[in-house]
């Protein structure tokens, strides 16, 4: 049974067919090989355009999807992971689209039910489409990755686009700066990712001939854990505005995730600015989402 | 009629006899031992092979009667403690309700009675409902036979707190059990704070939230004069504070579990929460420095912290699930792996198990000695086995070390003269 659980478990050559496929789909929608398959979205967490790309992504591949949130089941009621997938599972479905609060939850899915399991972002740990439609999207505007040079600016160590990201673009041969305040960027995570993965609390020396730069969303909750003192005291040393874009490379570009925060780590000026390309990540996001879902569950050609 | 055991490798750590011969069992007592006792009969046991060492004795056990016997039981911790070569446990307090008044201690000493597996010697709580607030009754439990307190599961955070429990304790001349984890520190976290954590995006505990509690109470150990013991150390920064203080006379022990000794933080795979305990695996470095601490006795003892959980609420979430494994059935074979590896000889890895434990407790020093108690503990160093859930007597499979093959075994359990536990052909 194939997964898709994170990046690190997934071989390059499993990439590059996932960025491919996706290509193709961009230049000749495919025919609706899913049709009649059911797909259950179960979502323990709260999501706006990662549920809607999956979705639409099902729909034009002929799928219906059934979406389960957790705060309308039995799931609060203290029903556990388990139980509650192997309710649902007797829904005919065909493949599980999920996202979670803990790390590893779409592994442990995986690991006791028979239907293909896409993470769709568990804890802290993996958000492998979101890397994937990055990864897409920066082949769209550079033709390549090698040799590239990454920041990732922001929240590293609660993000889980921070993490797959590194995974996806140290292995296509880029490199990568994280760059974030020392609470929310510990050395040792850094090292944890090889040679390739550098870091610095110096958003002007992350920036420095940067080709593209991510930047994460920053949660207010944080201040609460003492992560950093104030919004204030983040925007000054962290906010990614047009003075500090021009440290990077010449047309490099702004990436972002969302969900966005103007003003805060990013100015609305760069969000808005020509080397943005946030948009396009989500029309990107449904070509890499059909790809992922029509590899796990359409008949292979030879 | 005396019971015999024939031609086996009479070993004491605490004597440091080490040598192939007989051992005669008169009633619950050790009568005669030595190369060549010409004796045969129905009450011969053939030990060509295996070792007869004194009873192992482990220190932190959480038998989960009275309250969640869905877990484990007297019963089944304590068939499960003679099926690991164990003749004693020491039973953590943190039942439902809570072992902090007489007649928990009671009830847990009877039923272990009624049983005859192990002996269990009841751990009271050092504070009410270890709520960590106000004292529990001490004297009392110790009146009815506990030998030790903890809040085990729990760190006593209020240091005001543990100095009166420790100056309560040095009165009744018992050692104070501290869990230590500093509460802060180690919030949220789920695995040890370093690159596997944040690759796996779990939350960490960093070592030096172990190693921080470590330090208050080492000072209040010094300042009281009370013996502080500290259960289940993981941190190499916990290993260097002991020394220190061992070294300036502070009345200290130290114990170790076999999952500490074993295993570190990259072993943490697939999110499998048989791999969760408190306190974490940690790194290799760290394991490195326990294995060389209780070396060289810095760390005193090996203490399972046998923790059992039901297959439901492992089968969860790691973060959700759980901490602790259990340990009484591996341990053995998991000491013995590393006296094989020439980390550890034979003779302090069952100090480690029996002398260091007993001398915790205040018992007397288990040996193969004439007129001594017999509770001894005869094991195959060799015997080959799989760790699987169907060779195991605990109520719970909680364990890392499932699938795992293991060298060496408990062949007799003997408690009190009473072969309690034999393994079957």
């Amino acid at each position: 049974m194939s997964h898709l659980l994170g990046i690190e478990t997934l071989s390059t050559e499993a990439i590059w067919d996932y960025l491919q496929l996706a290509k193709s789909f961009a230049a000749a929608p495919p025919a609706r090989e899913l049709a009649g398959q059911r797909i259950l979205l179960l979502f323990y967490e709260a999501s706006t355009r990662t549920r809607a790309s999956f979705e639409v992504a099902a729909r034009r591949l002929g799928a219906e999807t059934v979406f389960v949130a957790a705060q309308a089941s039995s799931i609060e009621k203290g029903e556990s992971l388990l139980d509650t997938v192997y309710t649902l599972r007797a829904l005919d479905l065909r493949a599980i689209v999920m996202r979670h609060g803990s790390s590893g939850a779409p592994g442990l899915v995986a690991r006791n039910v028979d239907v293909p399991v896409v993470n769709a972002g568990d804890g802290m740990h993996e958000h492998p489409t979101q890397a994937l439609l990055d990864g897409y999207t920066i082949l769209r505007h550079r033709g390549q990755i090698a040799g590239l040079t990454v920041a990732i600016v922001g929240d590293i160590l609660h993000s889980r686009v921070a993490r797959s990201n590194i995974l996806l673009l140290t292995r296509l041969g880029a490199k990568v700066r994280l760059c974030g305040p020392r609470t929310l960027l510990p050395p040792e995570l850094a090292a944890a990712y090889g040679e390739a993965v550098t870091a610095t609390h110096d958003l002007e020396a992350a920036l420095e001939g940067a080709d593209v730069v991510m930047v994460l969303r920053i949660q207010m909750e944080r201040m609460r854990d003492a992560f950093f003192p104030s919004e204030t005291e983040y925007v000054r040393a962290f906010s990614l505005t047009p003075e500090r874009l021009r440290l990077a490379a010449p047309q490099a570009l702004v990436m972002h995730p969302g969900p966005m925060i103007r003003g805060v780590e990013i100015s609305a000026e760069v969000a808005d600015s020509p080397q943005s390309v946030i948009r396009e990540q989500v029309e990107n996001g449904v070509l890499i989402r059909m790809a992922v879902l029509h590899r796990l569950l359409a008949p292979r050609a030879a | 009629m005396p019971l015999i055991l024939k031609n086996g490798r009479l070993f004491d750590p605490g004597t440091g006899r080490d040598e192939i011969g007989d051992l005669v069992i008169h009633n619950d007592r050790i009568r005669d031992l030595g190369p060549r006792i010409a004796a045969e009969g129905p009450g011969v046991l053939d030990c060509s092979g295996l070792v007869i060492a004194p009873g192992l004795l482990d220190a932190h056990v959480h038998l989960r009667e009275p309250g969640q016997e869905y877990k484990e039981t007297i019963a089944t911790g304590t068939r499960a403690a003679v099926a690991g070569g164990f003749t004693a446990v020491a039973a953590m307090p943190n039942t439902q309700p809570v072992n902090d008044h007489a007649g928990i201690t009671t009830l847990l000493t009877q039923r272990a009675r009624e049983l005859g597996n192990a002996r269990v010697y009841p751990i009271g709580a050092i504070t009410a409902g270890s709520r960590g607030e106000q004292l529990a009754a001490i004297g009392a439990m110790r009146a009815a036979g506990a030998v030790a307190i903890s809040d085990d599961g729990r760190p006593v955070m209020n240091g005001q707190i543990m100095r009166r429990a420790m100056e309560y304790a040095a009165m009744h001349q018992m050692p104070v059990i501290e869990h230590a984890e500093d509460l802060h520190l180690s919030a949220g976290g789920v695995m040890h704070e370093g690159p596997a954590s944040y690759r796996l995006g779990l939350a960490g505990i960093s070592s030096a939230s172990e190693a921080a509690l470590v330090a208050r109470d080492l000072l209040l150990a010094e300042q009281t004069g009370c013996h502080l013991h500290i259960a289940h150390i993981s941190a190499a920064a916990t290993v260097r504070l002991l020394a220190e203080a061992k070294s300036r006379g502070v009345r200290v022990t130290a114990e170790v579990t076999p999952h500490h000794l074993t295993l570190c933080d990259e072993d943490v795979r697939d999110y499998d929460p048989n791999f969760k305990m408190n306190p974490p695996l940690r790194s290799a470095a760290d394991r490195e420095a326990l294995i060389a601490g209780l070396a060289e006795g810095v760390i005193d003892m090996i203490a399972t912290d046998h923790a059992p959980h039901a297959a439901h609420e492992k089968q969860q979430e790691f973060e959700r699930a759980p901490f602790g494994v259990i340990g009484l059935e591996t341990a053995l074979p998991l000491g013995l792996a590393l006296v094989r590896a020439g980390r550890l000889t034979l003779r302090r890895l069952l100090a480690a198990l029996s002398l260091a434990p007993a001398r915790l407790f205040g018992l007397p020093d288990p040996s193969l000695e004439p007129g001594q108690i017999a509770d001894l503990t005869v094991f195959d160093p060799e015997r080959e086995w799989l760790c699987a859930p169907a060779a195991l007597h605990s109520k719970s499979h909680n364990s890392p070390f499932l699938g795992w093959r293991l060298t060496g075994r408990a062949v007799h359990t003997i408690v009190g003269g009473r072969v309690v536990y034999s393994l079957a052909e």
